[in-house]
């Protein structure tokens, strides 16, 4: 069945497909319609669900740590300030192995205040632990919330996951999207069986006080885990395109195999790339592009592969590390550094603060790149008002 | 032998708090009322060391460690996974210190208040961050030493009324216990597990290591407490309806209490004059909250009667 | 009795830290300075020595309190409430 659905009800359809036992969350702009539409279906019994209305969303994530410990299957959702506040407790959801999934609308972090897009919220949990995918459609979003579900709660894995799409340009774009089925959703996500679980009848104390000697052990075990969703996920994804016929794969390649010259972009930035792409094959160039869809685990081998024949490559970035450069350009140049083929790696930022990035945006980029050997900036400010 | 308290134990000896740990004391009594069939959320606090170093635990009921402030979120959260999960019987108690509750962790409380959750929340109050190494928190009582609060510059602020922020969110069940009075600690927690929505207990629990008092006075100190009128033990009913548990027919002195802790050996005539003075008010004031209160459950008790 | 759980690496832990035993083979009576002592001729059986041990190391015996001092930490909480004075406290070696 087909739909018109805007990007946050695309999450709040997700979870309800993935049927979602516990839901705590905390309004923000842009992810209200994710929160008031799930309270909807809950209220309507469309989803048998406990709906925690907290009063932050550091209790959102701790509540969600709770029920997701006791073994149900837990979401919530949040943006900027909100992902921001969570921040303590990401880390609690990866060292306490609660596979919660959390969707994130990408808004820009104040002050000054706004509710535009870009991806330093995200990005800045970086390091916490979070299997994080940045989408491009409301289609994408929705699956990857089923999807994310799978790979999270699988015995390998138990660690959170966060999906990503951008303030309004997607949160708030309806469009086509095609509903799948609850009862094949059901086949290929079945209940959860929590592996440990916080149960009076086989009584365990989690957490405990640990020290230098077991500690190290355990942050390996959670690095083994992040390593061995990235093959789950790519499994996760065949399987489901067997049951619905889409798949996403962890970076998504356009135009590549003889290009000369690739770009590399996430989100909706992507889809306005790849027809600037398409537009330029058109006339003869070779040109391809790299989007980005699993940020962590990072997918080394596949970009590796996908970018090391190019002659230049231009890794368009919505954020910033202040003092560094974006942030995408940084990993993606790190992971070919030792590399026996290298291509020049150009790094732009582009879109802060919710600035459009149009297919002129993208056009500049490739004209700037064109005229350089090899990359002696480390930022290369696109669109800049000087 | 007739026990006054039920003999499960659910607190397993070897556990690692200090020689005469009020809050160790505090945890035998509430597993006592509630039974194997508990999960605890713990957020930082003396209790997430005493319970042992992974792979060990002190209890026989699980235990989720969660972050400082986070005790009653994330005990909202494990009741709502557990109903989801169909299991309606298990209590789902937050247990927290004084910091944790009093301070850091007030905002998810009031949350889970207001909202009424399913949950049980006890505080042990030890006045201080005594797992930190006894700073002052917003349980201190004035005038105390502790490690920010120096003898030359002691706390300045009263202790805050957290029983009376808790009433004020309408709860069902708001209680003071103590670890002198056992058998009124059991009949509490009891009390707390068999009343739906949220509650909140209110433990006293002297700490021997922050309060610079022999380990054996522990009870003493609990007990003297209530004697002096210093933390009297009561119970409010959907945040309006009052019961006095004890009433000291002789109250004691409060120098009688301050004079075995170090804590306060700093202390002048005067202070302690003001000190008692604070006391007696405040007492007062607790008499003329539970006086209608009385009446009412008098009232009610004629009505059956008929 | 909780024997003392062998984990050499991470192939003998959980994913995260769990207990998998009690704190009982924590023997924390070494802890102790000065250990209380029941005479059961004053001892009444009144139990409140029992009750009021924050280790849980008074265990209840044919009836009567029987002091564990593999536990036992010298607190004397139990000596200074016992009513009939009947638990004296003697200097550890």
């Amino acid at each position: 069945m087909k739909k018109v659905v805007m990007g946050n009800h695309a999450l709040s359809y997700g979870a309800m497909l993935a049927r979602a036992q516990v839901i705590a969350a905390y309004p923000i702009t842009p992810q209200t319609e994710v929160v008031g539409f799930l309270s909807e279906l809950c209220a309507d019994k469309l989803l048998d669900a406990k709906f925690i209305k907290v009063e932050s969303e550091h209790s959102a994530m701790a509540a969600s740590i709770g029920a997701s410990a006791v073994g149900a299957r837990t979401f919530t959702a949040t943006s900027a300030q909100g992902l921001a506040l969570m921040h303590e407790m990401l880390h609690w959801a990866v060292g306490a192995r609660t596979p919660v999934v959390l969707g994130n609308i990408n808004r820009a972090m104040g002050p000054p205040w706004t509710i535009w897009t870009d991806q330093n919220d995200s990005l800045s949990q970086r390091d916490t632990g979070l299997i994080q995918y940045y989408c491009e459609s409301n289609q994408e979003v929705l699956d990857t919330v089923i999807q994310a579900f799978k790979v999270s709660e699988n015995e390998r894995v138990l660690l959170p996951a966060m999906i990503v799409l951008d303030a309004f340009v997607l949160s708030h774009t309806s469009e086509v999207v095609d509903m799948p089925d609850q009862e094949l959703v059901d086949k290929y996500l079945p209940r959860r069986k929590a592996t440990y679980r916080v149960d009076p009848k086989d009584p365990h104390s989690f957490g405990n006080l640990t020290g230098p000697d077991r500690y190290y052990e355990l942050r390996y075990k959670i690095e083994r885990s992040m390593r061995e969703a990235e093959g789950l996920i790519k499994e996760a994804d065949e399987e489901f395109d067997k049951l619905f016929g889409r798949k996403y794969g962890l970076i998504e390649t356009h135009q590549i195999e003889d290009a000369e010259t690739i770009l590399v972009a996430s989100a909706t930035v992507a889809g306005t790339a790849r027809t600037v792409v398409d537009e330029l094959r058109a006339k003869g160039e070779k040109i391809g592009l790299v989007r980005v869809r699993v940020f962590r685990p990072f997918p080394f081998q596949e970009i590796r592969k996908a970018i090391e024949n190019a002659h230049r490559v231009m890794v368009i970035d919505r954020n910033i590390s202040f003092g560094h450069s974006g942030i995408f350009y940084q990993e993606v140049k790190a992971a070919m550094y030792n590399q026996p083929r290298r291509p020049p790696i150009f790094g732009y930022i582009a879109g802060l603060g919710g600035r459009d990035v149009t297919p002129e945006t993208i056009a500049e980029i490739i004209e700037d790149a064109g005229k350089r050997d090899r990359s002696e900036e480390d930022i290369i400010w696109i669109g800049l008002k000087p | 032998m007739k026990l006054t308290i039920p003999e499960q134990e659910l607190m397993q000896s070897g556990h690692l708090a200090c020689q005469g740990c009020g809050a160790t004391l505090a945890m035998r009594y509430a597993l006592k009322a509630l039974g194997q069939n508990t999960v605890l959320s713990i957020p930082a606090c003396c209790w997430s060391v005493i319970d042992g170093p992974f792979p060990y635990s002190s209890l026989k009921v699980p235990i989720f460690h969660t972050a400082f402030e986070t005790a009653a979120s994330a005990a909202s959260g494990m009741e709502a996974g557990l109903e989801m999960m169909g299991d309606k019987d298990t209590q789902v108690v937050a247990w927290a210190g004084d910091g944790g509750t009093f301070d850091i962790g007030i905002q998810a409380l009031s949350g889970a208040a207001e909202r009424n959750d399913n949950i049980m929340y006890i505080c042990y109050d030890n006045e201080a961050y005594m797992n930190t190494g006894i700073q002052r928190s917003s349980a201190t009582p004035r005038l105390s030493w502790t490690t920010t609060t120096p003898e030359n510059h002691p706390k300045e602020t009263p202790k805050k009324d957290m029983v009376g922020i808790m009433a004020a969110h309408r709860i069902p069940y708001v209680a003071t216990c103590s670890v002198a009075y056992p058998e009124d600690m059991v009949k509490k927690v009891k009390k707390a597990k068999d009343t739906q929505g949220c509650k909140f207990i209110h433990v006293f629990a002297p700490c021997p290591t922050g309060w610079r008092s022999a380990p054996e006075t522990c009870v003493k100190l609990a007990r003297l407490a209530v004697q002096t009128k210093v933390f009297p033990l009561y119970e409010i009913f959907n945040g309006v309806d009052y019961k006095i548990n004890v009433k000291p027919a002789k109250p004691k002195p409060v120098t009688e209490y301050v004079k075995l802790q170090g804590r306060f050996r700093h202390l002048t005539e005067a202070d302690i004059k003001q000190i008692q003075r604070t006391v007696d008010w405040e007492w007062e004031r607790l008499l003329k909250m539970a006086e209608g209160c009385e009446e009412t459950e008098e009232k009610k008790g004629k009505k059956k009667k008929k | 009795m909780t024997e003392k759980i062998d984990i050499k690496g991470e192939k003998d832990m959980p994913a995260m830290a769990m207990s998998l035993g009690l704190m009982d083979w924590n023997k924390t009576g070494s802890w102790r300075n000065l250990r209380p002592v029941i005479d059961y001729e004053k001892c009444t059986r009144c139990m409140i020595c029992w009750k009021f041990c924050p280790d849980a190391c008074i265990l209840i015996r044919d009836e009567e309190p029987v002091i564990d001092y593999d536990y036992c930490k010298g607190c004397l909480i139990c000596a200074e409430e016992c009513p009939r004075d009947a638990i004296s406290v003697v200097k550890e070696e």
